[in-house]
């Protein structure tokens, strides 16, 4: 399962990093959703990976797993999926504008 | 203090959640009571750092959770003066956006401005590394509203870049807090430095790796080379005052650095030792090259001036990454001065360039209405930013030059006055094209309101380079006594109460 979650994180965050690096809106906006998704499972994962156990502890369960990094990966989801809404929000704005989706700047804009 | 230490991220929050519910269909008002509000920040700031400068480290403990479990903001005398100069900046900047009528041009520019000052004051305070993150979100998302505050094309497509570079920097972040917590087990700074010196050998490698994220994202936000693509065009497009008050954003990369890289990742770290100041410090001067150059070939006065504001974190950086007390104070005291020279500098930009329609520096130009006052005033701040005497730019750089010892003394001391000189060089020619050449044109401008408002701000912000200069030794006491709180983080340790569990 380690290697899994490793290979997740890893393919994700390759996805992520080339479709960044392509110069239009649409392309950029997932690939930040899939870095922040690989990022997020990769908080997961930090605390160690522990199946079918809960995140309290309860006399009746055998043990627990690691709450912390559960309310570290809510807040995380949290802030980047607002952090896209702005993100779409001023690229439409920025289409609008100038009436195409390029994200680079041209030589007198910059 | 008690309760106080929390009041510079909820005076704020308030205040901006207030002034977006209730005032935002009256500009009067709005203005009034968000002025007010900094003000007020402004005196409560005043008051921590004298209680800072007294008592020593304070814990705030949030929900009264203790240490290493629940969240803390600490003030010390590093971040009450940090937060003392945000809410000094931030009153004077925010009498210019009025005075000059930014504000009125969109709708939200004091509630997000409110918003803002919360995130860069959390940042200064927080003492717990996942906290840090949440407030460089707010403090970003607040940015990203006021960067394209009232519009236009260039600024909104400058705004995406923007907004894009950060989010990678907040992925990154994310990363670099997950590996520290999956090999420490804890994410509050005090507990992580006195955690990490016991660190099995076997997890060095994790723990360097986090570190260097962690250098990567402080260097986004400082716009240190490599990470520096983002300044210029973000600086440029954005509104006149919202550049001016970014220079304290640049500063919150310098402060988590200093902050991080003293109490967490100090250089008798066994699994890290020098390693960050081995990386710091080229970068800083490869920093220091391209903003310099980039003054000398900026083709509007906003470039020349974003590029000047990447220089400074340049030169700032360059002190920082010695690592010495007597270095850090002299990069506090430099710090102060940059912040300040860099908002009056973008100020004065955006004098020019409402009255001109244009800051290109590549035709001259009829006169400018105020044509006198406005070169005057350029000439003061250009003196200031590119570190000449009379004024604390100078000062600050000597000390600079001063505390570096060692086999690097030639090389950063070369580096620095060679920028220096290219500094210059690039001061003159805008000031020139833009100010002394202009008589010879005919024509003359259309012309403008006489704003004097925006004056005052300009005037206050130079009257507080001066009084930094004027009081530069007891100013450089204090900060040596905070260099050395930072290099010696006992006293910070023990005021989170580790050990009561």
């Amino acid at each position: 399962m380690e290697l899994l979650v490793a290979m997740a994180v890893g393919l994700m965050t390759a996805v992520g990093i080339y479709l960044i690096l392509r110069l239009r809106t649409f392309p950029v906006i997932v690939g930040l959703a899939m870095l922040s998704y690989a990022c997020n499972v990769f908080i997961f994962a930090s605390g160690r990976i522990v199946a079918g156990l809960p995140p309290i502890l309860s006399p009746d369960a055998a043990g627990y797993t690691d709450p912390l990094p559960q309310a570290l990966v809510l807040t995380a989801i949290v802030i980047s999926f607002g952090m896209t809404a702005v993100i779409v929000m001023m690229a439409l704005g920025a289409f609008l504008e100038a009436g195409d989706d390029r994200i680079d700047l041209e030589g007198d804009a910059e | 203090m008690g309760h106080w230490i929390i009041t510079p991220v909820v005076l704020p929050a308030v205040m901006g959640a207030f002034s977006v519910l209730l005032l935002r269909n009256d500009l009067g008002l709005s203005r009034i009571f968000s002025t007010a509000a900094t003000a007020l920040l402004l005196a409560i700031t005043g008051l921590l750092l004298h209680a800072a400068s007294v008592n020593g480290p304070e814990v705030y403990f949030l929900g009264n959770w203790p240490a290493p479990f629940g969240i803390v903001l600490v003030l010390d005398r590093l971040s009450a003066l940090m937060l003392m100069l945000t809410a000094l900046l931030a009153l004077v900047v925010q009498l210019y956006a009025i005075g000059s009528g930014w504000d009125a041009r969109g709708k939200h520019f004091h509630a997000l401005w409110q918003f803002q000052l919360m995130g860069v004051c959390g940042a200064f305070l927080t003492g717990d590394a996942f906290n840090l993150f949440v407030f460089f979100e707010v403090l970003l998302i607040a940015s990203y509203g006021l960067m394209i505050h009232a519009g236009g094309r260039d600024r909104l497509k400058a705004g995406v870049q923007y907004v894009a570079f950060n989010l990678v920097g907040s992925t990154l972040f994310l990363f670099a807090l997950a590996t520290i917590y999956s090999v420490t087990g804890t994410l509050n700074m005090a507990d992580l430095a006195v955690k990490l010196p016991d660190l099995p050998a076997g997890d060095f490698a994790l723990i360097r790796t986090a570190g260097v994220m962690l250098l990567m994202v402080f260097a986004i936000k400082g716009a240190l080379v490599p990470l520096h693509f983002w300044l210029p065009a973000t600086y440029a497009q954005a509104p006149g005052p919202v550049s001016a008050l970014f220079a304290v954003m640049t500063k919150v990369g310098a402060y988590a650095v200093i902050r991080c890289y003293t109490l967490i990742f100090p250089d008798t770290l066994p699994a890290t030792g020098a390693l960050f100041a081995d990386l710091l410090l080229p970068a800083a001067i490869v920093t220091l090259a391209v903003g310099a150059l980039g003054m000398l070939g900026a083709s509007s006065l906003q470039r020349l001036v974003a590029f000047g504001a990447i220089t400074s974190m340049g030169t700032l950086f360059v002190a920082i990454a010695q690592f010495t007390p007597q270095a850090t104070g002299a990069a506090l005291y430099y710090m102060l001065h940059s912040t300040l020279a860099a908002g009056a500098m973008f100020l004065i930009a955006d004098l020019v360039l409402s009255r001109r329609a244009t800051g290109s520096l590549d035709q001259i130009r009829p006169p400018l209405p105020q044509h006198g006052l406005i070169a005057a005033l350029f000439m003061v701040a250009a003196i200031a930013m590119a570190g000449m005497p009379p004024l604390s730019g100078f000062l600050g750089k000597l000390m600079i030059l001063d505390a570096t010892r060692g086999a690097q003394m030639a090389l950063i001391w070369s580096a620095i006055l060679g920028s220096s000189l290219v500094m210059i060089l690039g001061l003159a020619r805008a000031g020139s094209t833009l100010f002394w050449k202009t008589h010879a044109t005919p024509g003359t401008c259309p012309p403008h309101a006489a704003q004097p408002l925006a004056f005052v701000a300009v005037f206050a912000l130079l009257i507080a380079l001066a009084g930094l200069t004027v009081a530069a030794g007891p100013v450089m006491e204090w900060l040596t006594l905070t260099a050395a709180e930072l290099h010696d983080p006992q006293a910070y340790i023990a005021a989170n109460r580790l050990e009561g569990l």
